[in-house]
């Protein structure tokens, strides 16, 4: 299944946020979404997964989600959004229990998805126990387990500190060479767009316009840090991004 | 020449290193520690000392004559009326009615509170309704609507009941909105992403993310309820601790009076403690 996105626009009492955004995202690629803070990144988000209507434009699925697909468009959080009642295991379970699933199948689903994300000795940790990187991962297990067409991930490794970004990117690398899933993944971090995406959109500052798209052809698990291609390419976004940064931060808050 | 300042070079840097080792020799002392406080800790016995201390103070004040008869009893006067009273049967004639008012008046008011609660804090229909209502009738003084409960509800138990429900309701309603306000967003907003139910959402993430509100919500409205239950017994009924109290404050029996309010301090204290093993069930999973 494929998204396309068709002149969206999107404002908040009259502060327009994202003007004119058109955009295809392939099945079976990484789409990143890069631009300065404050200029829509969360917003476009909202709007490609139904959580927010847009005010002009519209987001069309072509085709329809595989079959097996419990939940197509499926979110991966900034701060994650666990549960802090429920354990590891009951945070999964969480999303698979409206869906008439019986428990068998919950059960196989959440030791398919814990043993993916290498969690599988924390099946009944609460939150609280975890380290920031091993929540992340509860909750990309969490979304792995409802099989999304199309996974949405708001600056998912932004929590976190380097060492253990560098190892969760290292991880959804293998996730995807494993199972090429859709994503569309907004990050501030250039580094990241350049290891994960297919393609990079670049954003202005806000109203949030396409300023460009880059693609990466190389494969990802070709990508090694350092690589003079991918250097780059990341050398070459932050010459773009960094005007906009530079304005959008000397914006007024209230814009 | 170049020797010569190298030499001279060295023994400048040996003077200055020796310098530095003088100045910490005379200056090293650990930082300053000024962290700590500002976090409650676990000093169980402290209050139970604190009671003890203020026991044995009025028995000695008493005793020595410094506290008049009349002002305070004595302690150990207050022990052995009490009991003679657990001796006398009494004890469970006056405790077993006013327990079972307050359990029922106070389950009553405690779950329609709760149940009317969650829905001001889920639909603004309701919240628009209702909370100038719950605004208008929390300042009352529940005890001045006995009469028109006698009316309602009859003279005996039903009055009762409704007089401790209603004042269990109100703070309770205004905890629970309260807690289901404060649930965080983000949980909610995830639910809805992976399609949950409106009633999962309810029942597995805003329930359980307004639990702590609602518990320390009950803390209040239970200790109130205990108050309402003495003003009500007070005004009408034959057993009963108010009842008991009254009979004693009306002869000047100090004595019995104090038995009363020590047996109501260890209702309340007993309440608070089932609370606090709620508590620590339901909320296992904060820190
Ligand atoms: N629900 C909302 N109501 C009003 N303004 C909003 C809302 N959400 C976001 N905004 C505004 O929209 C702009 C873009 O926000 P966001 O999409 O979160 O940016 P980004 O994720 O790129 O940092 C910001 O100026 C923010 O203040
Ligand atoms: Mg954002």
């Amino acid at each position: 299944m494929d998204l396309q996105l068709e002149n969206i626009g999107h404002s908040y009492d009259g502060l327009t946020v994202l003007q004119d955004i058109s955009l295809n995202i392939p099945t079976g690629k990484i789409v990143c979404v890069v631009g300065p803070s404050g200029c829509g990144k969360s917003t476009l988000l909202r709007l490609i997964g139904g959580l927010e209507q847009p005010t002009s434009g519209q987001v069309l699925q072509l085709g329809s989600p595989p079959a097996h697909s419990i939940n197509p468009l499926t979110y991966v959080f900034q701060d994650f959004a666990l549960l802090p009642w429920r354990t590891v295991e009951g945070n999964i379970s969480l999303v698979l229990e409206d869906h008439h699933l019986n428990a068998s199948d919950i059960k196989t689903i959440i030791d398919d998805v814990l043993a993916r994300t290498k969690l599988s000795d924390f099946r009944v940790a609460l939150p609280r126990q975890l380290s920031g990187g091993m929540k992340q991962r509860v909750a990309i297990a969490r979304a792995l387990a409802v099989n999304p067409a199309v996974m949405l991930m708001d600056e998912p490794l932004s929590a976190l500190d380097s060492q253990t970004r560098e190892l969760l990117m290292d991880d959804l690398i293998g996730l995807w060479i494993r199972e090429k899933f859709t994503a569309v993944y907004v990050t501030h971090n250039l580094n990241e767009a350049v290891r994960l995406g297919h393609s990079i959109v670049i954003l202005s500052r806000r109203p949030g316009q396409i300023r460009e798209v880059v693609d990466i052809d190389l494969p990802l698990d070709q990508r090694r840090p350092g690589d003079p291609e991918l250097e780059s390419k990341q050398q070459h976004l932050w010459q773009m991004m960094r005007d906009e940064a530079e304005a959008a931060d000397k914006e007024l808050i209230s814009g | 020449m170049a020797d010569s300042t190298a030499t001279a070079a060295k023994a400048a840097e040996a003077r200055a290193a020796e310098a530095t080792a003088a100045a910490t020799k005379d200056t090293r002392r650990p930082v300053r520690f000024r962290g700590g406080g500002f976090v409650p800790q676990s000093r169980r016995w402290i209050g139970l000392a604190v009671f003890i201390i203020l026991l044995l103070a009025t028995e000695a004040g008493t005793r020595s004559g410094f506290i008049s008869n009349l002002t305070l009893p004595r302690p150990s006067d207050v022990l052995a009326t009490f009991v003679e009273l657990f001796q006398s049967g009494l004890l469970w004639k006056h405790l077993l009615p006013s327990v079972s008012r307050l359990i029922v008046g106070a389950l009553l008011g405690a779950t329609v509170g709760i149940g009317v609660g969650i829905m001001i804090g889920l639909f603004s229909l309701v919240r628009a309704g209702l909370v100038p209502l719950v605004a208008a009738i929390f300042p009352i003084p529940k005890i001045a609507l006995l009469p028109l409960f006698v009316i309602w509800f009859g003279i005996d138990e039903g009055s009762k009941y409704a007089l401790i429900a209603f004042g269990t309701f109100t703070p309770t309603v205004v905890a629970t909105y309260g807690a289901v306000d404060n649930v965080d967003r983000t949980l909610i907003r995830m639910g809805q992403s992976f399609s949950l139910t409106w009633f999962s959402i309810v029942r597995k993430i805003v329930l359980p993310g307004a639990m702590p509100g609602i518990l320390s919500g009950l803390r209040v409205s239970l200790a109130i309820a205990i108050i309402l239950l003495v003003a009500a017994e007070m005004l009408g009924a034959e057993y009963g601790i108010g009842a008991y109290i009254l009979e004693a404050g009306a002869l000047y029996d100090l004595e019995r009076l104090f038995v009363g309010v020590t047996i109501l301090s260890i209702l309340g204290i007993c309440v608070s403690a089932a609370l606090t093993q709620i508590e620590k069930h339901l909320l296992r999973w904060r820190v």
